[in-house]
């Protein structure tokens, strides 16, 4: 079903797609409509244009592709299906994301997959193929994050206070070398990749029809909490 | 009900455009962008700023002024004429509209300060316009001066941002740079005055977000002769820049560094002269560092700048498109008027973005 979605307000727009009886749903012209897809756990859903905040949020099995940019919080408190976005995303994209996948074609704003989590079975996994603004994992307790450092332009793969707070999960930076300043709470190391990092990544280019090759075979720093530093002093006197 | 009587404790909508070479444009597309962000505001408080609007006056200090009775507007306008010619004074100008209620008495002045007592006073001709502003407001009742720069004017009110536009007849305007602000009053019941921009002389302020630090600020600024008399954190944002430019003289990059400076640990790991230079604004104005979430669009003669607070706890976004230059809250809003731009980007925070005319120095 397709939907010309110019002028729609967010709720109209959240019923008819609620409503389909057809499971594939493309929406047209999307202009700033927030929460599209939230809760949904069947539905491939594919927007055009610029879907509003919370797109995806609460995602419980649907699949969202997006021809464009997102904007905030993208993916909030997703428990399960898939988000490919080819464009950016804004601030807080994945916040306290527990399960599914959020594959970003460029860069993401600040707070990406802070307060993110596993648990049993269920393990969130983001992969950005650009840069990630500050506090990366801010609060991490699961699941994982890959950044990919495409387009840098010569700013660094991620901001400040990358990983602040983090006590479970891990972050892969794809970079030959590490020179944010991370919180004495995180632990860096450089790595080979994982199987489960190396799969994610190939999702990755599969989406965004991208060769495996210079993505597989890179440097990468892998990020973990510090068993061995206590959490004392955690920020800045400030 | 006013600012200050009583608390409401729970966001906003800013969209700016200017069209670096000069040419003007409308309102229309600042109603039709704000218009997409709706569900940012509540309906309590909409307004816009527009640059390069009365190129008639140029020269005149323009006054927009919000009156509840008829006295306010008498007693005001025997101390406007005390202080200044007014060259040209009249109503505002509206739509009657179903959505804008209970709107005050809306007058517009031009005005050039009185020689003599500008001479008398000692001061600037700006420093004087400025007190002027700054005693109508604040001594007397019911009136309320709103906008007082030249060749530019703010209109606001109470209703949601697009209706706003619509009851000042702003598609009748053309400006070169226009911004805009969609309210969603979070402490305070919204009113007319309360409205964003804020604006003293050419500085106008909208603003997205609460900010924690207002009583040390407004304290800090009332030492200067700065009065807040709308107990809303954005006009102290207004006053800490017109403090800091006009009669500090610092630039713009340099009043960032001093209202969103970084953290210490932050700037130690600056290079220099970035590091040395962000530390001493730090030391000299550390009242004047604003805490709490913000994401604010200034406007100025001959431009607009925008900026977020040091943790980007609100969002940005800035895009172009040849010589236009847009910033807003969300990239939705721009894409209504803009479909395709040359490029975007989301600010850091603390990160001042300004465009400028080109005729003032502003880079394409």
């Amino acid at each position: 079903m397709k939907i010309l979605a110019n002028g729609m307000h967010y709720s109209a727009l959240n019923a008819a797609v609620r409503m389909s009886e057809e499971n594939d749903i493309e929406i047209m012209n999307c202009i700033g409509q927030r929460y599209i897809g939230a809760g949904l756990s069947e539905r491939y859903i594919d927007i055009h244009g610029t879907p509003g905040n919370a797109l995806g949020a609460y995602l419980n099995g649907a699949e969202v592709r997006v021809d464009g940019n997102v904007q905030e919080a993208t993916g909030d408190t997703m428990n399960a299906g898939v988000i490919e976005v080819h464009g950016c995303a804004g601030d807080a994209t994945g916040y306290a994301m527990r399960g599914g996948k959020i594959f970003i074609e460029g860069d993401v704003g600040y707070r990406c997959g802070i307060h993110m989590k596993a648990f049993r079975t269920q393990k969130p996994a983001i992969v950005i193929g650009g840069r990630a603004g500050s506090f990366l994992g801010e609060y991490q307790a699961g699941g994982t994050i890959i950044v990919l450092g495409e387009n840098l332009g010569g700013k660094p793969i991620v901001g400040y206070f990358c990983g602040t707070g983090m006590h479970g999960g891990e972050i892969w930076l794809r970079t030959d070398e590490l020179t944010a300043a991370l919180p004495e709470q995180v632990k860096s190391e450089r790595m080979t990749l994982s199987d489960e990092a190396a799969s994610l990544i190939k999702e990755w280019c599969a989406r965004f029809g991208k060769d495996e090759k210079p993505y597989l075979s890179a440097v990468y720093y892998r990020l973990t909490p510090n068993a061995d530093n206590p959490y004392r002093q955690m920020y800045t006197p400030n | 009900m006013r600012e200050g009587q009583f608390r409401d404790p729970s966001g906003c909508a800013v969209v700016g455009v200017i069209d670096r070479s000069g040419k003007k444009m409308t309102g229309e597309g600042m109603i039709r962008a704000i218009e997409v962000m709706h569900d940012r505001s509540n309906g309590l408080g909409g307004g816009f700023a527009g640059y390069g609007i009365y190129p008639h006056y140029k020269d005149f200090y323009a006054f927009h002024l919000f009156f509840d009775t008829q006295k306010a507007q008498e007693e005001t306008e025997a101390f406007l004429k005390r202080h200044f010619e007014i060259v040209y004074s009249s109503g505002i100008q509206t739509r009657k509209l179903p959505s804008v209620q209970n709107e005050p008495v809306i007058f517009r002045y031009f005005l050039a300060p009185l020689p003599r007592k500008l001479a008398d006073s000692h001061l600037s001709e700006r420093e004087y316009v400025a007190r002027c502003v700054i005693r109508v407001n604040a001594q007397i009742e019911g009136a309320y001066v709103f906008s007082s720069g030249k060749n530019m004017g703010i209109f606001k009110g109470v209703g949601y941002p697009e209706d706003i536009g619509r009851f000042y007849r702003l598609e009748e305007y053309e400006g070169y740079a226009w911004t805009c602000h969609g309210r969603y009053p979070t402490n305070t019941p919204g009113w007319w005055g309360g409205a964003h921009p804020f604006g003293l002389l050419d500085f106008s302020v909208v603003h997205n977000g609460e900010i924690s630090s207002y009583d040390a600020n407004r304290r800090y600024m009332e030492m200067f002769g700065y009065k807040c008399t709308l107990q809303t954190d954005t006009e102290v944002i207004t006053y800490i820049i017109d403090y800091l430019v006009r009669r500090q003289g610092l630039t713009l990059e340099e009043v960032a560094h001093v209202i969103a400076a970084s953290f210490w640990a932050t700037i130690e790991h600056k290079e220099e002269p970035a590091r040395s230079q962000e530390m001493l604004l730090r030391r000299m104005f550390p009242s004047l560092l604003i805490t709490g979430p913000f994401s604010i669009i200034l406007g100025f003669e001959g431009g607009i700048m925008g900026l977020c607070d040091r943790l980007k706890l609100r969002s940005m976004i800035c895009a172009e498109k040849g010589d236009k230059a847009y910033i807003s809250s969300e990239e939705s809003a721009v894409r209504l008027i803009e479909p395709s731009l040359d490029h975007i980007y989301s600010p850091a925070g603390g990160e001042p973005v300004i465009y400028k005319l080109y005729s003032q120095g502003g880079r394409a």
